[in-house]
């Protein structure tokens, strides 16, 4: 007797993943697909898709979808929250989209503690463009723009969003995980689930900062990119809970 | 409700609640502050949505979210703020979504003043935001004018899934005068938002997505003719202007919003001096009305534009009279603005204000 034991989540539409092999994109996005579909929330989603290698997101997951401009995806959240309050609403941005042209409209999203999921995903580069320095980039990353790699007297140091975000009165639930080994993926598969089930307890701003990969960029293949995570990213971009006001 | 004294602000805040508006997103910008003051207070009174934003740029975006959302939504700002929501209206243009934009103008470039301009008539009619996308913008003369437009602007805005801009100066917007908020507005058959982003349970077995992203060019260029087929009808149904002393005009001046209404005082002043002024006031800029100069008489002696500008609207007034008179302007700008007596002088010594 055939029995299935492992399908495709019913919150990712058929469209193919336009992400580049071994990116973690793919991961998270499944995810945050099976969070929705577990909570019974697909049908009441939202989905603000960035601009950035996951411009296309408003394809991939399997629920209504608005593609923002770069880095206001927290803005139209914030929009369309306010007047659709019985919707679950997420935004799923890279570090450039959030953490660089976006970072006035993520802190005040924060700050106003706007009943959002912010899937914030951090590998250290801008991916879609080619590979350019981002604000999280680590001191001595070569990347297209700085190729000497970062340094801090002219770029400054690679900006800590979840520690920073922890000072925010209105955060209600911040983690910041990665995806380079199951226990890790299962550990953010409770993070993101967490953090929408937060949304539908109307708790406040809910994020999960995902330490991710970006091989083609780096210049590394798949595996030796997940080491890089957690050899060089980790150190910097420590995993753990920040911030949850349902444990206090 | 029989006619109140109001601020030309808190009217057109007033007239956007009994339009039907579910949500007001801005910041902080003189002279349209009225505007969001009186909204805080009516709109969450009622249930409605208010709120203050960290920048323009992310009160456009607010607005693109609700609008996505399938609500009656509006933002008002002024000049430098209008042009950082650029952005955000293009994509909304782009995603063909329904919002209503009050752009109150003052005097620039840059910081400039807070004195009312007309200077952003190219803001408004060929935007600051990105590839081809038009606003529907309409330039009421008065107070009542703008409480008429602004109560019709949400169904304009639904009608065609597309954003409407009300252009008034800082004038209008801080001055008060008598209105009538009972005028009737047009009837008009509102196709439903089917297409509302509001989450699948609204309306199952449809994915709803707003967005304006379009990587094969030749779909993009198809998804260009399809908004220019409905500026099109937008042109063929929406065109509005008056006539103002029309019987035989020996010039014609043309002039909207503030300024019309100077030229209003003028052509009576140049009536008791022997001389027929006409006037064409556009009353929408976009579409522009560009038929009404068919109707200035083949002896007229020729066209003033006049404008709280360097000459804007100009460039639209040579291609509607297309060769066929000579045309002057006369203009005040920085936030200046003239008495009736200055156009009496311009039209009287019109041969020097000619441009074309």
């Amino acid at each position: 007797m055939l029995e299935v034991k492992y399908e495709k989540s019913k919150g990712l539409t058929d469209t193919k993943l336009s992400y580049c092999p071994g990116c973690a994109h793919g991961i998270v996005h499944k995810l945050v697909a099976e969070a929705l579909v577990e909570l019974d929330i697909l049908d009441r989603a939202i989905a603000i898709a960035s601009v950035g290698c996951s411009v296309f997101s408003y394809q991939f997951f399997n629920c209504d979808a608005q593609q923002a401009p770069h880095g206001r995806a927290c803005a139209l959240a914030t929009g369309a929250k306010r007047v659709l309050p019985d919707n679950i609403i997420f935004t799923y941005q890279g570090d450039g989209d959030l953490a660089s042209i976006g970072i006035a409209e993520t802190i005040h999203a924060a700050n106003r503690g706007e009943n959002i999921t912010v899937i914030f995903i951090n590998n250290a580069i801008y991916g879609m463009t080619g590979g350019q320095m981002a604000p999280t980039s680590l001191i001595g990353q070569k990347t297209t723009t700085s190729q000497d790699g970062r340094n801090q007297p002219n770029h400054g140091n690679p900006i800590k969003i979840s520690e920073m975000f922890a000072t925010i009165e209105g955060v209600a639930y911040l983690e910041r995980v990665s995806v380079y080994d199951p226990k890790h993926v299962l550990n953010a598969k409770k993070a993101i689930k967490k953090a929408f089930q937060y949304q539908k307890e109307n708790r406040g701003f809910t994020m999960i900062e995902v330490v991710s990969t970006c091989p083609v960029n780096w210049g590394m293949t798949p595996v030796d990119a997940m080491k890089w995570a957690k050899s060089d990213m980790e150190p910097v971009f420590p995993l753990g809970i920040f911030k949850d006001k349902g444990a206090e | 409700m029989a006619r109140v004294l109001m601020k030309g602000n808190e009217a057109i805040a007033l007239a956007a609640i009994k339009g039907g508006v579910d949500a007001f997103y801005g910041y902080p910008i003189t002279p349209q502050n009225e505007i969001p003051e009186y909204l805080s207070k009516h709109l969450l009174a009622n249930g409605k949505v208010f709120l203050q934003s960290e920048s323009e740029v992310s009160a456009i975006n607010m607005v693109y979210g609700a609008a996505g959302a399938g609500k009656r939504v509006m933002t008002s700002s002024s000049s430098p703020g209008i042009a950082l929501k650029q952005e955000g209206i293009s994509y909304i243009a782009a995603a063909e979504l329904p919002c209503v934009i009050v752009s109150v103008m003052r005097g620039g470039p840059g910081l400039g003043g807070i004195q009312p301009s007309q200077a952003d008539y190219y803001q408004a009619t060929r935007g600051g935001g990105n590839g081809d996308y038009q606003l529907i913008v309409y330039a009421p003369e008065s107070i009542q004018e703008a409480v008429d437009v602004m109560k019709d602007s949400f169904n304009i805005a639904d009608y065609y899934r597309n954003p409407v801009m009300v252009l008034v100066d800082g004038l209008i917007g801080q001055m008060m005068e008598s209105v009538d908020f009972d005028y009737p507005v047009k009837e008009r058959k509102l196709p439903e938002k089917d297409w509302a982003t509001n989450g699948i349970i609204n309306h199952p077995g449809r994915r709803n997505v707003a967005n304006s992203l379009y990587l094969d060019p030749a779909l993009l260029e198809q998804h260009n003719f399809k908004l220019q087929a409905k500026y099109n009808q937008i042109k063929k149904n929406e065109t509005r202007f008056e006539l103002v002393n029309f019987d035989n005009p020996e010039y014609v001046i043309v002039a909207y919003g503030t300024m019309a209404r100077i030229c209003r005082s003028a052509i009576e002043m140049l009536k008791k001096d022997g001389i027929e002024v006409g006037m064409i006031r556009p009353i929408t800029l976009f579409p522009y009305p560009e038929k009404a100069f068919d109707q200035i008489p083949k002896k007229a002696k020729g066209i003033l534009t006049c404008e709280l500008s360097m000459g804007q609207m100009l460039d639209d007034v040579l291609i509607a009279n297309n060769g066929r008179h000579k045309v002057g302007f006369f203009g005040r700008t920085g936030g200046m603005v003239p008495d009736p007596e200055e156009i009496v002088d311009a039209i009287k010594s019109f041969n020097e204000r000619v441009v074309k």
